[in-house]
């Protein structure tokens, strides 16, 4: 009886030691600061429509997958910092100028293409720019189309893991 | 059996520990280790003055990378304005760089919030020169010796930031 005991408290420190240091929970588990826990989009993405981060890093070295259309809906600033190769540049979607930027884009695309969105200017919940353009892309009968969730920043979550990344314009 | 339950216990409170320090907002992360000096820049405010870091070297400086169209950034900005006036005779300067894509919001937003401190258009360069900026509020604290003493990532707590920078104001030379 005390063994098992001893081996349940051991187990819970074990799983407690492993989350504080960040090894688990990598994805939709990942901690975030109390105070950045905001429920700002009222009417948020579905969990089915969002694509994790290794997700798409292994689809896009994937040589058998569909290449997605991937899309920045955030800053220029940023997206020269760094961006996800290949991915186009249109601008915050938090804007009505950044808005029609996406749908003249997306005009020409053939509505079962594969797009994927992102941002990662700030925490996921409080991003400005995701929300609409995932809004306007479904709104123009796009169905696969997928918003990459990204918890904290595109450094924090995409760059600082490793995944590869391209510069300027 | 008994040193068997003061690991366990001793484990326990370590993990508890890691867990409370890894939730707290903003936390700053040990600046590389040995405090690299800040590097300088020179840039034009949204006022049209030139704003170089070294200009600000024997003071405590707040450098906070953000933009007008995020919001924790705009969360965090009043806090600011306030520890500006608060210790300004001590010694702070902070200083805004904006990562928006254009001069017309910022302005705008710097007349909106009343902000009382030098703001100028960063740019990937400016970002690239701190590490890179991938993602907005970014702040350094810099002391008087123009060190890095602490980075935040995402908003700063209001009470660890103060005290951070009432420490390093305390601090003649730090």
């Amino acid at each position: 009886m005390k063994k098992a005991v001893i081996v349940h408290l051991a187990a819970i420190s074990a799983l407690l030691l492993l989350t504080s240091l960040g090894i688990l929970g990598e994805s939709g588990a990942k901690l975030l600061p109390a105070s950045l826990v905001f429920t700002d989009q009222a009417d948020p993405i579905p969990r089915v429509d969002l694509i994790q981060v290794g997700e798409l890093a292994k689809l896009l070295t994937a040589s058998t997958a569909e290449r997605p259309l991937l899309i920045q809906v955030g800053s220029r600033v940023l997206y020269e910092e760094a961006h996800i190769p290949g991915s186009e540049y249109i601008g915050p979607a938090d804007s009505a100028a950044g808005l029609a930027r996406l749908r003249q884009r997306l005009q020409s695309v053939t509505r079962k293409k594969f797009i994927v969105l992102y941002c990662g200017c700030c925490p996921w919940s409080r991003c400005p720019n995701i929300k609409p353009a995932w809004d306007m892309a479904r709104s123009m009968g796009f169905s696969k189309i997928k918003a990459l969730y990204i918890a904290d920043n595109f450094g924090a979550d995409w760059l600082e893991k490793g995944y590869p990344v391209a510069k300027g314009d | 059996m008994r040193s068997l339950w003061i690991v366990i216990a001793a484990g326990l409170v370590l993990s508890l520990a890691l867990l409370y320090r890894h939730q707290q907002p903003g936390s700053a992360k040990p600046a590389f280790g040995t405090l690299p000096v800040a590097p300088d820049f020179s840039l034009v405010t949204i006022d049209g003055q030139n704003l170089n870091l070294t200009g600000y070297r024997g003071k405590v400086v707040l450098l906070n990378f953000w933009a007008t169209w995020c919001a924790p950034c705009r969360e965090e900005i009043p806090r600011f304005v306030q520890l500006q006036d608060k210790y300004r005779k001590d010694g702070l300067q902070i200083i805004g760089i904006s990562m928006d894509d254009g001069p017309g919001p910022v302005r705008q937003f710097y007349d909106d919030f009343h902000m009382n401190y030098p703001v100028a258009l960063g740019g990937a360069k400016m970002g690239e020169l701190y590490g890179g900026v991938f993602g907005l509020p970014i702040a350094f604290l810099i002391g008087r010796d123009g060190r890095i003493y602490a980075r935040y990532f995402g908003v700063t707590d209001p009470s660890l930031l103060e005290t951070a920078i009432r420490k390093l104001l305390s601090s003649p030379s730090n």
